[in-house]
């Protein structure tokens, strides 16, 4: 797969000699056309964009995250809403890689082969399933690498050696490294140098994949990790959305400083 | 999809955990992946070794009281015509419910993997009561968690934890009951596992959960069985095995020994939460026909919309207030070895009624449930057949409701 749009995007901000900037909105948070607005806006400075379908029984999403969920739900937003969101922003930007992101059921439920095919056809360039691990996925993540769409492994700190190396083995172009144990927007609990050791351990065993970190990186803790391929911003981000919400102030333009602020410590 | 003879019921999986091919399994974030393999591991020693087996059976007469009586309700029986109503009296159990036995053996593996900690969900209270008192008992640091809703409506056990000294942490997420409490539970685990042990309060969640508290509740079924041999001498010929369902656990422990028993001869009935009547939520997914979907990391029939979201569910009793249930129950409904019904709320409560009239006994409004599906076929079986309900509740923890609802308790 590495004529992927997010393999290539990598490239580039390699060669840029910095980190890629992704970001994790939640679809339909806090209506449909905002949530579309925003990551139009935010896609300005971030390399990667993660659209989270949301779940109202997410077991990995902290505080942050799960009020944007919740919101997003109780506004009405539909998995298909979530395709025409993604459909929608890939053609107006169609060299910015989109990766949809959420809980196994949603999929379950639209069906595995109609998902990754409304993916394809929705411009998506690749996957993350929070409660699929492996090695429970290889079969659908051969589904998506048949349909051009990137199935992104995570690692966590308590992921053994062995298991590592199966997991990177079946990897496609990028690979998410939860960088503690903790829920999304955790406080950084673990030193950045901890992380980046363990980092440079996944990396050892294939170069050519790109490995981001994400989970408590934040405005303040962002700069520390700028030797990863890519970082991860997501509940600093929808912190924000509720923070204009309850000050009744634009959260377009709010969120868009915040990624802009993010892009300048690591460039 | 078939069953297994001889071999136990939460054994007959597959590689990847999943009953009957479909039902199950270990939907789990990365991060819990190592600390599940972990416990399996040490789960599948432990319940080999003869050592903690004695340990278990110690703990299991001398501290939870086993066996519970095991007794005919004779007026109930003679008031209703038909066939005999026995109770199995597991309220009678330290702490007055099942939970006992889940947390007692979730206790000695947290102890045996080295862990001071201990944590836990809770619906009515009892599995979040239990563990505190097991945690006082082996001398573990023990966090609750359990649904704001709840925490109101079952104030008794609430109170019991604490005394315990344990932590109740109120979830106020979604519906804010079992669900919750279940998901915040285990979002809490994902960022301490390092340092502590996850007790899931039911035989509910990822694979190897499902099995240990199956394996602690089939405690239940081994002494029922005795008990029917040395009271009838031989095994009846036609038993009925009445008992709620929420998530499944005390069924499960009550049935497991009769699962190989031709169903002909030994009826396993499930009786799950139909809800108020003239409401559209319940918490009966086997019985109302629900989807099979995912929650929390295992695959079984769940209340949800056609999007994958979960059904906010609506019971008088909070213990089977619960969107899903255990992927053994749908196994057994797919292979139809049981039978799954459902009862309103006011037929838990007019069975209450009914049963404290006539008999010592005070069921919570869990048991209730299985009451009312007893005394609804009792009346038109034979005095030969033996129906038999697991009252595995005592309805202490419900007074606030009992009171509100029938004026007094």
């Amino acid at each position: 797969m590495n004529n992927s749009l997010i393999h290539q995007t990598f490239k580039i901000t390699k060669s840029e000699n910095r980190p890629a900037l992704l970001t994790y909105t939640v679809a339909g948070d806090n209506t449909k056309k905002k949530s579309l607005e925003i990551l139009k806006s935010i896609s300005k400075y971030a390399d990667i964009c993660e659209l989270g379908f949301p779940h109202n029984t997410p077991i990995a999403d902290g505080g942050q995250i799960q009020t944007s969920a919740y919101r997003a739900i109780k506004n009405g937003i539909k998995i298909n809403d979530v395709f025409l969101i993604a459909a929608k922003f890939k053609k107006l930007k169609k060299d910015k890689p989109i990766i949809l992101m959420g809980y196994y059921n949603m999929i379950y439920q639209y069906n595995e082969n109609k998902f990754i095919k409304k993916c394809q056809k929705s411009k998506v360039d690749g996957l993350i399933v929070v409660d699929l691990p492996f090695p429970e996925n290889k079969t659908f993540a051969k589904k998506c690498k048949k349909k051009n769409i990137n199935f992104i492994q995570l690692i966590s700190p308590t992921t053994s050696k062995t298991r590592l190396k199966q997991i990177i083995k079946n990897s496609h172009d990028m690979i998410y490294y939860i960088s503690m144990l903790s829920t999304t927007g955790g406080k950084l609990k673990v030193s950045p140098k901890k992380i980046l050791e363990e980092y440079s351990k996944i990396k050892k065993q294939n170069l050519s994949k790109n490995v981001v970190i994400g989970f408590g990186i934040t405005e303040k803790t962002i700069k520390s990790l700028k030797k990863a391929d890519g970082l991860v911003v997501g509940s600093a981000i929808c912190k924000e959305i509720t923070n204009s919400i309850k000050k009744r102030q634009n959260t377009v333009t709010n969120v868009t400083n915040v990624v802009k602020r993010l892009k300048n410590k690591i460039k | 999809m078939k069953l297994k003879k001889n071999v136990p019921l939460i054994d007959q999986h597959d590689k990847y955990g999943f009953w009957g091919g479909k039902f199950g399994g270990s939907f789990i974030p990365e991060t819990l992946k190592k600390p599940i393999e972990d416990l399996t591991i040490k789960f599948e020693k432990l319940r080999k070794n003869k050592k903690f087996i004695k340990k278990r059976d110690f703990y299991f007469q001398n501290y939870v009281g086993s066996p519970t009586s095991f007794v005919k309700l004779e007026n109930l029986s003679s008031h209703l015509g038909g066939a005999q109503i026995w109770a199995k009296v597991v309220s009678e159990a330290n702490g007055g419910a099942h939970k006992i036995y889940n947390a007692t053996v979730h206790a000695l593996i947290c102890k045996a993997m080295g862990k001071k900690y201990i944590v836990g969900d809770t619906g009515a209270g009892y599995a979040g009561k239990m563990l505190s008192m097991a945690a006082k008992k082996f001398g573990l640091k023990c966090k609750i968690f359990m649904g704001a809703k709840d925490i109101q409506r079952q104030k008794p056990n609430c109170d019991a934890m604490r005394k315990n000294g344990a932590v109740i942490v109120p979830v106020y997420s979604g519906s804010q009951t079992l669900v919750d409490a279940v998901s915040e539970c285990m979002r809490y685990w994902v960022s301490n596992c390092d340092n502590t042990h996850m007790c899931v309060g039911s035989t509910v969640g990822p694979n190897i959960f499902v099995k240990i508290c199956g394996w602690s509740t089939a405690q239940i079924s081994r002494e029922l069985k005795s008990q029917l041999i040395e009271e009838f001498k031989k095994m009846p010929k036609i038993i009925k095995l009445i008992n709620c369902v929420g998530g499944g656990s005390s069924a499960y422990g009550f049935w497991s020994e009769f699962i190989d028993y031709n169903k002909k001869q030994i009826e396993l009935i499930g009786v799950e939460a139909g809800g108020p009547k003239n409401s559209k939520l319940h918490a009966a997914p086997l019985s109302r026909n629900a989807k099979i979907g995912i929650l929390h990391g295992a695959a079984s029939y769940v209340c949800q919309n056609n999007e994958g979201q979960i059904h906010e569910t609506e019971s008088i009793s909070a213990g089977l207030d619960y969107p899903g249930v255990s992927p053994i129950h749908c196994f057994l409904k797919d292979t139809k070895r049981a039978r799954y019904t459902f009862a309103t709320d006011e037929e838990a409560l007019n069975a209450y009624k009914l049963v404290t009239k006539f008999e010592k006994l005070n069921p919570s409004l869990e048991p209730s449930h299985a009451f009312a599906e007893a005394i609804k076929i009792a009346p038109k079986l034979s005095k030969e057949t033996i129906c038999i309900v697991n009252s595995c509740g005592d309805a202490k923890k419900d007074r606030d409701i009992l009171k509100a609802r029938l004026g007094k308790y």
